[in-house]
């Protein structure tokens, strides 16, 4: 009779005529939404209606952070209470936070109190989410009064804001964004959007005013380059795409979880329609049959505001319905890695793919894919509007364009800064950020979240941009700038980031899913087993499938070269 | 290697060394080539390759990491190292760090012997994994044994996926995955569930893949010896290997036979115990005087337990054999040799086949000799026959993957065919549509893109329709009908009876239905029919394969690969023994008895005298032995080898009730069965891993399977003790050399064969192994297709043939409400007298059930588990219910291979006018719950 009730149930919660293979995660969200946790019984029940196997059904669910799975259906709601250990919440006091909440409900049931990696407001640090609700600046007494209110759902922004212009923040000089006190900014909606001459580049691209190409040309005189991270030129990313036969697909990856990394939240939340723009200018230019946003699900307020953009672009006419498939992340930063992204919108394991074949000939459902990051879209209208002559005048030390740096750490005014590429450090923390903190002295920087390696206080004046990092054996990725000052330790950073690796690898590869661990476990050590660690980092760095592996090692390395007294007994 | 042409070759330098290779290779499939040795764990030949474990990287010159070679192919100009330092250092962290997750410490490498592909690397490459990276040990899992043919060892994986590529993209089973992440990540079994409550099926393939032994045998295969045999299991025909230790089968694994490619399923790889059971029959043995003969206590015993000392005295071999011929003379001498009859086995070899009816027709002097397929395709032969020609297959299982479309009707090939079902699941993930017609929603409907689910006994309801929809539809294929098709405008006035509207009332689908399957099968470039047991066995199934030929001939369906005819197999050699002569109405490569022409030819090659009338089948032969009214005389005296009529035919009462009322019973068998119970001399036989001979599956291929182990105690060879009762009937018959001159036997059944075997000689089987036949020359590959421009009949056409609907002959009313059907289950064979006695099969399965529908059972009160009576005007059983939501309303299903609940004392005799076959997929029973417990049960 149990049957019964979850085969029931889980039709009601999933509430669609059709089921679709590949929406698996959308409906797990559905069933984990209502009760806090995936009961076994509606798993198997979900696996008959879209005719996918337990095991299968069961693999996908288990992969993310943010589905627990139970045996049984609960009689209540399980609220599952994250707390941040990004190393920007944890410099602020999460860890703290953590022991004291964990005290405060060992024996409740219903509260599920579990360890986040970095959930993208580092500026807010230290945050703790209940259910889908972030309490920022959290403290022990924030955090129960939340659960006692039971505020467990993100309140929804208003569209009431009239504008938000990026020429206007560079020209303020400092870059500045104004950090919002709350959760939930103003956003400007469509009329505002519109009324500051908002898609008049798409209406005459499609009116045929604008040729394709003069774009692309454009596109690829600004440099603009992918600003998930691996920075390649966006231009030339659209010719190869469009070359290639359809149907082609686009694919937004807003899987924002680089830790330290908050730039795309912060402007998504306050002007969805400037991405919205940008994203149909490169379907069009490149002839896309349907675009996709893969948005992390740590930004609830975020997919609010999303989907209420795109209703109204949809209501507007200037997309139909169904073009846009907004599409739900569950907790995994591999899916940021595009590959893996796509197959979890293909709703499967997020485990990264094997290159050859690369996303652009073979990507979403095995078509041609033209993958990028929310911001590289978000700075297309602007690009072209004011022309690449604009763009490449902005930047120091002979690099050129303009990078949003998400600061958190030790700094007075942390936030997302808009600044001139090849920026150093010192110059950001000074005219950027209002300096350290009092009575905080730069000690080093994580460059490029917790992938990017660290450096030390010392190369505070080397400029900040692609390339510039690699002699350091450092990236900038993101320009998610962490900055630590003389009470902080580079090997607690590395530990941080070791962890962080060692829970989000995906396990497919043996190096990364065995050697993050390991490593991890040596890091402890007082002193650093050298051999042993070398090792890890050449099997870590060579023979991993995706960058994530590849890349985890560098914070050995940089504690190694920058700060080899920390890891180094004085015998 | 096929030839190089330059458009898809690669020069590359592989170590230094240029070379040119096929574009289309691997880097280790060259290096392979190259006497290059790489390691691989994840790898497997031909699966697809997956890249994770990252032991066979190799450095690629100019690429920033190091790249796997299993799954890279080669480019033009690539330069590949795979020995520089880089490479070996990474390899060796790579497989250090492996050790580390699997276990296997410096200690365990070093005092063992490697066992497996992990721990024979390391020992390999001197690789011992250093402290600095033991795991910090949190709580070790407990090794997952719920399943009684193997184990799962987590801590022992290395997460290599070889074990989910086996379940889920080779056989496709669909229960092994992959849960959670990262270092937490780890196999899985349906939801996380021990394997037995799982939905595993036990096939094994995983334990077969496994390069750790995570997941290991309970029984493992060090230090046997491999024999190279068939499996006996079904017709597929799968190649395996017997692992043998001190006589003993310890193991099985698959071997890349043509059928099988090297899987199996859960009675190939775990079902071979029996042929140790302490239960074999190790003496010859007599009735003891006075001793009765009473079928009742087939119904009241515990025959897994019952003590037959009582009824039987052992004897010499001397005297077994005598007392088995006199008793077979005697009766020649009093009465006529008609009152003889023979039933031979289609579980046996060609070999045994040949020899059985070759003793009955010139030993006995009659023609009454036969063997299940009686039971399971007659009415197919007869149908295809009369039709094209020849009954046996027009093309191969694999060739579903040329097919647009296949149209399986009533076969359930996941649990009676179980690998040739995973061909079939794999098509359709390369395009393949199904279309899947059955009474019962079987699992391969799971992977079809039209379902019809029918009402029992209405098949040829629906293929009539289907036939109205593509004539009436001009889908026909008029080239193929003007060409090769005789008897199509009558055939075209017939049909229009039958249009779905008149029809699908009748089929319990809808009319829609009918005419979306007729189309898409009808508009296919290339479809092929398969079909089972679920089409034979009615009083209707010749017709039900008449209108299935009809079906395939007017769309044209013949000639190429992914089209024509497949009737599914059951037994492992029904093709061979009927090709070999086992029936009644033919000799040997399907020559009929009452032709004169072919009487001289045989009276002179067997130098004996034959009888010139055609015998009577199975079903018939019982029915003469009380019948005193038929035309025939009565049958007194039966030679039953490797058969068990006491349970697999239909209406048992009567059927044991004829064997009990015999004058003489011989019974050749490895076992005590319900039939051997009734005998008056028994002959203590091999089972099949003990033979050496030929078998041909259903895809006509003849194989060759070495006897891997002896018979137990004093029990002989088959085809010894043929020839022992042939010389004490007179016959002078002399085979020499090995295995008591199996090769000679072969060669005078290859002589009967004709053009079919002749270039099927028994040293080239011994070399090959498997040849499919028709082979003309011992130079060529046999024809996988058929038919390709002629059909074997006196035209070279083929015949379509108008049928009728006449619905069940025993219909459902409101005394006998249900409809029963019988079959199989995927872990019991047959009548279960080898796989109950089998470990792990009968622990999957130990006891009857039976099958009813959700609804039924809400209407009955009925839960799963409780004891439920079933009736029909033949007689009763008792076994616990097992609600089965594959099943309609109103119909039933019960299993025949458990004699506490033998189900064909429900089934009826009477017979298919054409086949002989009778009804057993349709019988009207009433079903009650049952307040009285099982009174025996178990092996």
């Amino acid at each position: 009779m149990f049957e019964v009730n979850s085969k029931i149930e889980t039709k009601t919660l999933i509430n669609e005529s059709q089921y679709f293979p590949d929406r698996l995660i959308e409906y797990l969200h559905r069933i984990n939404d209502y009760f806090g946790c995936l009961p076994k019984p509606h798993l198997s029940q979900l696996s008959k209606l879209i005719g996918r196997n337990e095991a299968d059904v069961f693999g996908v669910a288990s992969f993310y952070h943010h589905f627990k799975i139970v045996d049984h259906t609960p009689l209540k709601k399980i609220t599952t209470l994250r707390i941040c250990n990004g190393f920007s919440c944890c410099m602020a006091g999460s860890r703290e936070l953590a022991q004291s909440l964990s005290q405060e409900f060992s024996t409740d049931s219903h509260i599920n109190i579990v360890d986040a990696p970095c959930v993208g407001r580092c500026e807010q640090a230290p945050v703790a989410v209940l259910h889908q609700y972030p309490i920022i600046n959290a403290t022990t007494q924030k955090v129960l009064s939340s659960i006692a209110e039971n505020n467990i759902s993100h309140p929804p922004a208003s569209d009431k804001r009239h504008q938000f212009s990026l020429t206007e923040v560079v020209h303020q000089q400092n870059g500045q964004i104004k950090i919002s006190e709350t959760i939930n900014p103003d956003w400007v909606g469509l009329k505002a959007y519109k009324r500051n001459g908002g898609f008049n580049l798409l209406e005459s691209l499609r009116k045929g005013d604008i040729s394709k190409s003069s774009i692309i040309d454009e596109l690829i005189a600004s440099k603009l380059r992918g600003l998930g991270g691996a920075g390649f030129s966006a231009g030339r990313k659209w010719d190869i795409v469009s070359k290639h036969t359809g149907p082609r697909y686009l694919v937004a990856n807003l899987d924002e979880g680089e830790p330290g990394t908050f730039k795309d939240r912060t402007y998504l939340e306050r002007d969805p329609h400037r991405f919205l723009e940008g994203l149909l200018i490169a379907a069009y230019i490149v002839g896309i049959s349907r675009c996709f946003i893969y948005l992390r699900d740590e930004y609830h307020g975020c997919r609010q505001v999303l989907s209420d953009a795109i209703r109204q672009i949809e209501e507007a006419g200037i997309i139909d319905r169904g073009f846009i498939d907004l599409r739900r992340g569950a907790g995994a930063y591999i899916c940021g890695e595009e590959s893996a992204l796509i197959e979890s919108i293909e709703g499967k394991r997020g485990e990264p793919r094997h290159r050859p074949p690369y996303v652009a000939e073979t990507g979403l459902f095995g078509h041609p894919s033209l993958v990028h990051n929310f911001e590289t879209l978000f700075w297309i209208r602007d690009i072209i509007e004011h022309g690449s002559n604009w763009f490449t005048s902005h930047g120091r030390r002979d690099r050129s364009g303009l990078r949003s740096f998400s600061m958190s750490g030790r700094i007075k005014s942390p936030g997302v800064k808009l600044a001139p590429a090849g920026i150093t450090l010192h110059e950001l923390i000074e005219e950027y950020c209002g300096g350290m903190q009092a009575e905080h002295e730069l000690y080093g920087y994580l460059p490029g979240g917790a992938s990017g390696g660290i450096l030390p206080a010392r190369l505070n004046n080397i400029p900040l941009d692609f390339d510039t990092l690699s002699q350091y054996g450092c990236f900038i990725g993101s320009a998610a700038i962490v900055v630590m000052s003389h009470i902080d330790k580079a090997r607690d950073a590395a530990t941080n980031a070791m962890a962080f690796f060692a829970d989000e690898s995906c396990g497919q590869c043996s190096p990364c899913r065995i050697g993050t661990g390991r490593a991890l476990n040596l890091m402890h050590a007082e002193k650093w087993d050298q051999e042993s660690l070398g090792d890890l980092i050449s099997v870590l760095r060579d023979a991993s499938i995706c960058g994530l592996g590849q890349a985890a090692p560098n914070v050995i390395e940089s504690v190694n070269r920058f700060f080899p007294s920390e890891v180094i007994n004085d015998e | 290697m096929s030839e190089i042409h330059p458009e898809n070759t690669a020069s590359i330098v592989l170590n230094g060394v240029r070379l040119v290779v096929d574009s289309s290779h691997t880097i280790l499939d060259v290096a392979k080539a190259s006497g290059i040795e790489i390691p691989t764990l994840c790898h497997q030949e031909g699966w697809r390759p997956d890249g994770n474990c990252r032991a066979c990287l190799v450095e690629v010159h100019g690429e920033r990491t190091l790249v796997p070679s299993c799954r890279r192919l080669v480019a033009d100009g690539i330069e590949i190292v795979t020995n520089s330092k880089r490479v070996q250092s990474v390899r060796n962290t790579v497989l250090e760090l492996l050790a580390t997750e699997s276990g296997l410490t410096p200690e365990i490498i070093d005092q063992t012997t490697p066992t497996n592909e992990l721990s024979k690397w390391l020992t390999e490459y001197n690789i011992r994994p250093r402290r600095a990276y033991d795991e910090m040990t949190h709580s070790l899992p407990k090794p997952d044994d719920s399943h009684p043919a193997f184990i799962f060892d987590q801590t022992a994986c290395i997460q290599c996926d070889k074990c989910v590529r086996a379940c889920q993209e080779e056989q496709e089973n669909g229960v092994i995955g992959v849960a959670g992440r990262g270092a937490d990540s780890k196999i899985i079994f349906g939801l996380n569930q021990s394997i037995l409550d799982s939905p595993c099926v036990g096939c094994g393939e995983c334990v077969q893949a496994c390069p750790t032994q995570a997941l290991i045998a309970n029984q493992s295969i060090a230090d046997s010896q491999t024999i190279e045999s068939i499996c006996p299991y079904c017709g597929v025909g799968c190649a395996l290997n017997f692992h043998v230790n001190n006589g003993q089968i310890i193991s099985v694994d698959g071997r890349d036979g043509p059928a099988n490619h090297g899987r199996l399923c859960v009675k190939g790889r775990f079902g071979f115990d029996y042929v140790s059971s302490a239960s074999r029959l190790t003496k010859p043995l007599v009735r003891k005087t006075g001793a009765p003969k009473d079928p009742s206590l087939l119904d009241t015993e515990n025959l897994g337990s019952f003590d037959w000392s009582e009824l039987f005295q052992e004897v010499s071999w001397d005297e077994a054999l005598e007392r088995a011929a006199t008793g077979f003379k005697t009766i020649i001498d009093h009465h006529e040799p008609d009152c003889l009859a023979g039933l031979g086995s289609a579980k046996g070899s060609n070999e045994e086949a040949y020899l059985f009816q070759k003793l009955i027709r010139s030993g006995f002097g009659t023609n009454n000799v036969d063997h299940c397929t009686r039971l399971c395709h007659a009415s197919s032969v007869a149908a295809l026959l009369e039709c094209i020609g020849s009954g046996a297959v027009s093309n191969q299982v694999q060739e579903i993957k040329y097919a647009d479309v296949a149209f399986l009707i009533g076969c359930n090939p996941t649990v009676n065919h179980p690998v040739a079902a995973t061909w079939i699941k794999n098509a359709t993930k390369s395009g393949t549509k199904l279309i899947v017609a059955d009474p019962r929603k079987t699992e391969i409907s799971d992977f079809s893109a039209e379902f019809l689910q029918i009402t029992p006994g209405s098949d040829i309801a629906l293929i009539n329709a289907m036939l109205y929809v593509v004539v009436t539809e001009d889908l026909v294929n008029k080239c193929f009908i003007d060409d090769r098709v005789d008897g199509f405008e009558a055939f075209q006035a017939h049909i229009q009876d039958f249009s779905p509207e008149l029809m699908a009332p009748l089929c319990g689908v809808s009319p829609t239905q009918i005419r979306v399957a007729a189309r898409l099968y009808a508009k296919a470039d290339r479809a092929m029919i398969f079909w089972g047991m679920g089409v034979s066995q009615h009083t209707h199934g010749t017709d039900n394969v008449r209108a299935l030929i009809a079906l395939a001939g007017i769309t044209g369906n013949f000639g190429q690969r992914g089209q024509g005819l497949h009737p599914l197999r059951g037994q492992n050699n029904v093709q061979g023994a009927s090709d070999a002569g086992l029936i009644p109405m033919m000799y040997p490569n399907y020559r009929s008895v009452e032709d004169k022409n072919n009487q001289d030819w045989f009276e002179h090659f067997w130098s004996s005298s034959l009888s010139p009338k055609k015998g009577l089948t199975t079903v018939e032969i019982m029915k003469a032995v009380s019948n005193p009214n038929s035309d025939s005389p009565m049958i007194r005296g039966l030679y039953i080898m490797g058969e068990n009529p006491a349970m697999s035919d239909p209406n048992l009462h009567h059927t044991r009730a004829a064997l009990a009322a015999l004058d003489h019973l011989v019974v050749q068998e490895i076992f005590m069965t319900e039939t051997a119970l009734l005998a008056d001399v028994i002959l203590p036989a091999s089972a099949w891993p003990e033979k050496t001979g030929t078998v041909t599956n259903t895809d006509r291929v003849v194989q060759l399977g070495k006897a891997a182990v002896n018979p137990p105690g004093e029990a002989k060879a088959d085809i010894w003790i043929i020839q022992q009762l042939a010389y004490r009937l007179g016959l002078n018959w002399a085979y020499s050399g090995e295995y008591h001159g199996v090769s000679e036997i072969y060669s005078e059944l290859r002589d009967v064969m004709g053009e079919s075997f002749a270039g099927i000689p028994w040293a080239r089987l011994e070399i090959e192994k498997s040849v499919t036949y028709p082979c003309a020359k011992t130079t060529e590959e046999g024809s996988s297709v058929v038919f390709v421009d002629r059909f074997p009949t006196e035209s070279g056409k083929m015949r379509i043939l108008p049928t009728q609907y006449r619905g069940q002959t025993e219909k459902t009313n409101h005394t006998y409400p249900f409809s029963l059907i019988t079959g199989r289950l995927l872990e019991h064979w047959h009548t279960g007298s080898m796989t109950r006695r089998a470990f792990t099969l009968n622990s999957l399965q130990p006891c009857p059930e039976i099958f009813l529908s959700p609804k039924d059972a809400e209407d009955l009160n009925v839960l799963n588990g409780d004891m439920v009576s079933i009736f029909s005007i033949r007689g009763d059983i008792s076994a616990s219910a097992r609600i089965d939501e594959t099943l309609a309303k109103g119909t039933v299903f019960l299993p025949f291979a458990f004699y506490e609940a033998a189900a064909n004392i429900l089934t009826s005799d009477q017979l298919d006018p054409n086949g002989k076959i009778p009804e057993f997929k349709h019988t009207p029973v009433q079903l009650s719950k049952s307040r009285s417990h099982r009174h025996m049960s178990g092996f």
